[in-house]
């Protein structure tokens, strides 16, 4: 199969081989889980239990809410101890709504959605139901319900369901070592969800890096004619939506569109294994394989953690820290965000945790830009990030959007590059921030301006027919008036 | 935890790339041409060459200094030094010493801080010095003399040179023209180019430096490898030179083809003054050139046919640093009107137009 070529890029250190040939090893069931109500795009779950209540393991313990929402369920058996604010794994660090369940040690199935016999034989719909039933959600990182995203094929003609097996990310070997182990799981769970999109084909794309993935996958997808599995060039960010969709089919999603758009769904590999659990086994999405790597890691591993597992406790089993970590990050080092603290619990999106040396964060002081332009010709997106950070700093946020800010993915490569350290991403993402509440407040005093000549209106139109009837009334009076006269003059 | 909790966004991995690595690299790619030319030129350019090195570096401290930053700060960067390198490397290696010393002053605190210091001045720097000192000492700047290599017969000792550097005893014998220079002053006597050609030493004598000129100038060789190598080290890409070379010798071929007598060969132009170090060290400043590479493409254009047209038409026989600071104004504009397209948009920034579906492949 032909490759094209994308636009820019960079080829960081990857680092992978700290963790890369840890097997998958499961996590002990810890004491107590920190389930967060939002571990989505979209609208926070409710929560269907209450302190005191006993729950089983697979049992829903939060509904979803709303078009764009995913449900929570018990990862093992227990009692709820609280519903209440827990610190969440965000760079804020703010509290949220968290379900806090003392496991009973006993890991007691609850009843369970039948498994889907034949799931090529049952009707696109029983699968996203099941799906989204089941909680899944985007596992790359992006945590987007995958129900809806399964949706797409309802509208839009589909032709590829891509499998994203690219992992750009440095240090993750998460989803390597679901293809290497899991592959069968994996090609099935892809199967099942281009059968629920109507997508005839199969892609599974994954970085040269990974030899034995894609050996694994190769074997495990050598009996489905429609299923192709392709080795794409270690090229970051690879891995992203529309540059692995422009790197597999040549197309380039226009700006405001949907790689669907092109007919091409893009689902990571975590997420068609848990979908593969889902409907085979009726089992819903309870745990995630993630990678705790780092030069400060004692024992870097890809574990497989029950949703809701404080940091802490899977930093204690990767044997603590062997020197004092300079960055925690949640997820990968180039758009992992920074982790506030290890109190803190892995949720459905946790892909890394990363715990990293001073040397290998190399930060230093943003001296001035000598305008080498390297992170213009690297740029994946096809920006000026130099002359964007100018505008920013000078607060000339309109001039940034129309140079494109909002186009920016935030993949970081310009800030890696900048021989200057000058920390181009973190403008980019300021602005478009700002960009966003500039647009919420006007699109707010838009609102605010069309309802207040509504009600204008109304008010006039009702002064008018006041006056109308009054008018009438007056006429009415007038006429009887007259009739009175008129009768008295004519006797 | 006493881990960072400041917030920042990622990457939280950076390259091990540095504005001083970078800075370094380009000076190892000079060693060997300013070696090469030192000896050639004797202890007058070696002279010449640390007065105007450490002046540029005194200037940029003192600059650091009164606009309240570390005298440190981009000191070690390497930026000044560079400046300096290829300032002196423009020179009449036997020029005195405030030549240098005016040259640096107008090269850091003028052409540099005044804009803001390192990143955010709109000339080259270098190339603003030269041209001051050239327009405003027209007979020592072109004051060229034949190499006198270390040590030979003829080359002044050190007590010598330091007469020639530090008490303006240029010794009046022994300067020559430069082949550029040459070729002119015999045009505008009338004596056309065939007959002017035979006067001025053959293209490997100029290749490896066996001529009069600065020390930039000559060896064009050893500045050909530096600049092959800074590409060989991805610090620059081939953009600006092969288009400042290949402009340059496309104009001179095309105008010594229609009229041999009036206009020299695009050889003798690509070989002749300041083409290879204009070309690889002066056009290529990061902070004065465009950032995107199809604006490097129009700068390279810009600076090779001013170039070209300013050695023939113009009243100096060299045009590089005049093309250079010409284009450098231009490059503000350039890089507005050469941004790279967007992702998934069109040049104007629309959104693309939904292509049609894929095909099977």
């Amino acid at each position: 199969m032909r490759l094209f070529p994308i636009r820019g890029g960079i080829h960081p250190d990857y680092r992978k081989e700290l963790a890369s040939e840890q097997a998958i090893v499961s996590l002990p069931m810890p004491a107590t889980l920190y389930i967060p109500l939002q571990q989505h795009i979209g609208a926070p779950a409710e929560a269907q239990v209450a302190a005191g209540d006993l729950v089983k393991k697979g049992q829903l313990i939060a509904r979803s809410q709303g078009a764009v929402s995913a449900p929570q369920h018990a990862p093992t058996s227990g009692r709820i101890s609280a519903v209440t604010l827990v610190p969440a794994p965000h760079p804020s660090g703010l509290a949220q709504l968290t379900i806090i369940l003392e496991a009973d040690g006993r890991d007691e199935w609850g009843e369970l959605p039948e498994a889907i016999a034949d799931p090529f034989a049952a009707p696109a719909q029983a699968i996203k139901d099941r799906v989204a039933a089941s909680g899944i959600v985007g596992m790359g990182g992006a945590a987007f319900p995958s129900a809806v995203k399964l949706n797409l094929g309802i509208q839009l003609k589909l032709d590829i369901l891509l499998i994203n097996g690219a992992e750009c990310e440095p240090y993750l070997t998460c989803d390597d070592r679901v293809m290497r182990e899991h592959a069968a799981e994996v090609i099935d769970g892809a199967r099942i969800m281009a059968h629920a999109l109507g997508a005839p084909r199969v892609v599974v794309a994954i970085e040269d890096n990974k030899r034995q993935a894609l050996a694994a996958m190769n074997k495990a997808a050598a009996e489905y004619p429609n299923v192709a599995v392709i080795a794409v060039p270690v090229q970051y960010p690879m891995g992203s939506e529309r540059h692995l969709t422009q790197a597999i089919t040549g197309l380039e999603t226009p700006a405001k569109k949907l790689t669907a758009d092109l007919g091409v769904v893009v689902h990571n590999v975590a997420t068609a294994r848990a979908v593969h659990a889902a409907v085979r086994f009726g089992r819903p999405l309870l745990s995630r394989v993630l990678t705790v790597s780092g030069g400060a890691v004692r024992n870097p591993k890809n574990i497989e953690v029950p949703i809701g597992t404080k940091v802490a406790e899977l930093v204690a089993f990767c044997g603590g820290f062997k020197s004092e970590p300079s960055r925690l990050v949640n997820g990968g080092p180039m758009m992992g965000q920074p982790l506030p603290s290890l109190d803190v619990p892995v949720v459905k999106g946790t892909s890394g945790i990363l715990a990293l040396t001073p040397a290998e964060v190399n930060d230093a002081q943003a001296g001035p830009c000598i305008r080498c332009g390297t992170c213009v010709t690297i740029c994946p997106c096809g920006l000026s990030p130099v002359e964007m950070a100018a505008f920013i700093r000078k607060d000339k946020l309109d001039v940034a959007a129309r140079l494109g800010v909002q186009d920016c993915v935030s993949c970081g490569s310009c800030s890696w590059i900048c021989p200057s350290h000058i920390p181009l991403v973190h403008y980019f993402n300021y602005a478009k921030g700002m960009l966003m509440e500039q647009n919420r407040e006007e699109r707010k005093i838009e609102r605010t301006k069309t309802l207040a000549e509504a009600h204008a209106i109304r008010l006039e139109q009702a002064a008018l027919a006041k006056k109308a009837a009054m008018d009438a009334k007056l006429a009415a009076a007038k006429d009887k008036a007259n009739a009175v006269a008129e009768e008295q003059a004519g006797a | 935890m006493s881990t960072v909790t400041q917030s920042k966004s990622g990457p939280f991995t950076h390259t091990d790339n540095t504005v001083q690595k970078t800075m370094t690299t380009v000076l190892w790619a000079l060693v060997p041409a300013t070696l090469c030319n030192l000896y050639l030129f004797g202890w007058p350019a070696i002279l010449l060459f640390a007065v105007t090195v450490g002046a540029c570096c005194f200037a940029e401290a003192l600059c650091l200094m009164l606009s309240g930053r570390s005298p440190t700060s981009t000191l070690g960067d390497g930026s000044a030094v560079l400046t300096g390198w290829l300032l002196a490397m423009s020179l009449p290696p036997w020029a005195p010493w405030w030549i240098g010393v005016i040259g640096a002053v107008f090269a850091i605190p003028l052409a540099k801080h005044a804009y803001g210091g390192l990143g955010q001045n709109v000339f080259n720097p270098a190339m603003v010095a030269r041209v001051a000192v050239l327009v405003s000492f027209p007979v020592i700047m072109t004051a060229w003399v034949l190499p006198h290599p270390l040590f030979s017969a003829g080359a002044p000792g050190l007590i010598d040179s330091l007469a020639i550097t530090f008490g303006g005893k240029l010794p009046d014998t022994i300067s020559a023209a430069s082949a550029l220079g040459y070729v002119k002053t015999e045009l505008s006597r009338g004596i056309p180019v065939s007959q002017a050609m035979q006067h001025v030493p053959d293209l490997m004598d100029m290749a490896l430096g066996q001529r009069a000129g600065s020390l930039g100038e000559t060896s064009a060789l050893l500045i050909l490898a530096g600049g092959l190598y800074m590409m060989f080290r991805r610090i620059i890409s081939w953009h600006i030179p092969l288009t400042v070379m290949g402009s340059i010798f496309l104009m001179a071929t095309l105008f010594h083809a229609i009229n041999p007598e009036r206009y020299t060969s695009g050889l003798f132009h690509l070989f002749s003054g300041a083409t290879f170090l204009g070309a690889f060290f002066i056009a290529t400043d990061y902070v004065t050139s465009p950032v995107s590479k199809l604006g490097q493409l129009w700068f390279g254009i810009g600076v090779g046919v001013l170039t070209w047209t300013i050695r023939n038409f113009a009243g100096y026989p060299e045009g590089m640093a005049f093309a250079v600071l010409l284009m450098n104004s231009l490059t503000p504009i350039i890089d507005q009107y050469t941004r790279p397209r967007s992702f998934g948009r069109t040049r104007r920034g629309e959104p693309l137009p939904l292509a049609s579906k894929p095909g099977v492949k």
